[in-house]
């Protein structure tokens, strides 16, 4: 039985720690901050759902006790709170005036600028994509 | 007003489970923090159905179990876009109109949709949606009009 547990606990663990992983990787793999964004929610969602709910098998091994309940409350509030941040993130880069990633775009201009993450300026003059107003952030 | 006894007792609940100590003086403390809150909270008026909606409880107890499954399918795919030798993503921005009739439906159906990774509710005006897709697939498919019409099932026919 405790053989059992220990294997879905570490299961658990070392997919959420994969997840964890790539949502990072992807971070620094994905152009620009909105795809990143898609990377940072794949940390938000399984990376800390696995790791919480292998902390919640491993904290029932014992019987039942209020450790997993308050996990699970943290997995909660979790869930509640991420989905506005990240929406706060992408409001704030669009009223800032970021162009989003597009392939049109990269193949009109090229690198995406690494600081600001903001798409370069030749895909800002990408047709079609000029209608999101805001301007140059610099 | 017939929520602020509900949030009351979910605090109380909460304050019980967090600190699961029963002398009196945390269970005094305990009341007078939940007391507090409720107040303060009537005060700026926004106990109602919106901020609590114990309504939907029950028909959350299969939408959430549902949206586990597609956040981890969403998961999945995303990690294999982001581990692919060759980054292949063709972003976009898609408008589309959701079919909640209550802001409450609405705000869960924007938070469904920025919880799935591959999709981020950007922006909503009236029941204009705007959301972000790491990839076409992700905003085309079915998916997201699935998620569409199992959240106007949840809101139900509460106003």
């Amino acid at each position: 039985m405790g053989d059992i547990v220990s294997v879905v606990v570490w299961v658990l663990l070392l997919s959420g720690a994969f997840f964890l992983v790539t949502g990072s990787l992807g971070m620094v793999r994905l152009p620009d901050v909105f795809t990143r964004m898609h990377a940072a929610g794949m940390v938000d969602t399984m990376g800390a759902g696995l790791t919480l709910a292998g902390l919640c098998v491993y904290s029932l091994h014992d019987g039942a006790n209020l450790v997993a309940v308050r996990l699970v409350l943290v997995l909660a509030f979790l869930w509640f709170t991420s989905p506005i941040a990240t929406h706060a993130v992408a409001k704030a880069a669009l009223s800032g005036g970021t162009t989003p990633y597009t392939v049109r775009g990269a193949e009109a201009g090229g690198e995406v600028d690494d600081r600001t993450g903001a798409a370069p300026e030749a895909a800002r003059k990408a047709p079609g994509d000029g209608e999101r107003g805001g301007g140059d952030t610099r | 007003m017939k929520h602020a006894p509900w949030l009351w007792a979910i605090l109380f609940a909460l304050w019980l489970v967090l600190s699961w100590h029963f002398t009196p003086l945390f269970l005094f403390f305990g009341v007078v923090t939940c007391s507090v809150a409720v107040f303060v909270a009537m005060r700026m008026a926004i106990v109602d159905g919106e901020s609590l909606p114990v309504h939907l409880v029950w028909r959350a107890a299969t939408y959430v179990p549902w949206l586990v499954w597609e956040i981890f399918k969403s998961n999945v795919r995303v990690a294999r876009i982001i581990l692919s030798p060759r980054i292949r993503v063709d972003p976009s921005i898609v408008h589309f109109r959701a079919s909640q009739r209550t802001d409450l439906g609405r705000f869960i159906y924007a938070n469904s949709i920025t919880l799935t990774p591959g999709t981020v509710t950007t922006g909503i005006v009236g029941d204009d949606f705007e959301v972000h897709a790491i990839v076409q697939e992700e905003i085309d498919g079915t998916e997201e009009n699935v998620m569409n019409r199992r959240v106007a099932r949840l809101e139900g026919e509460v106003a």
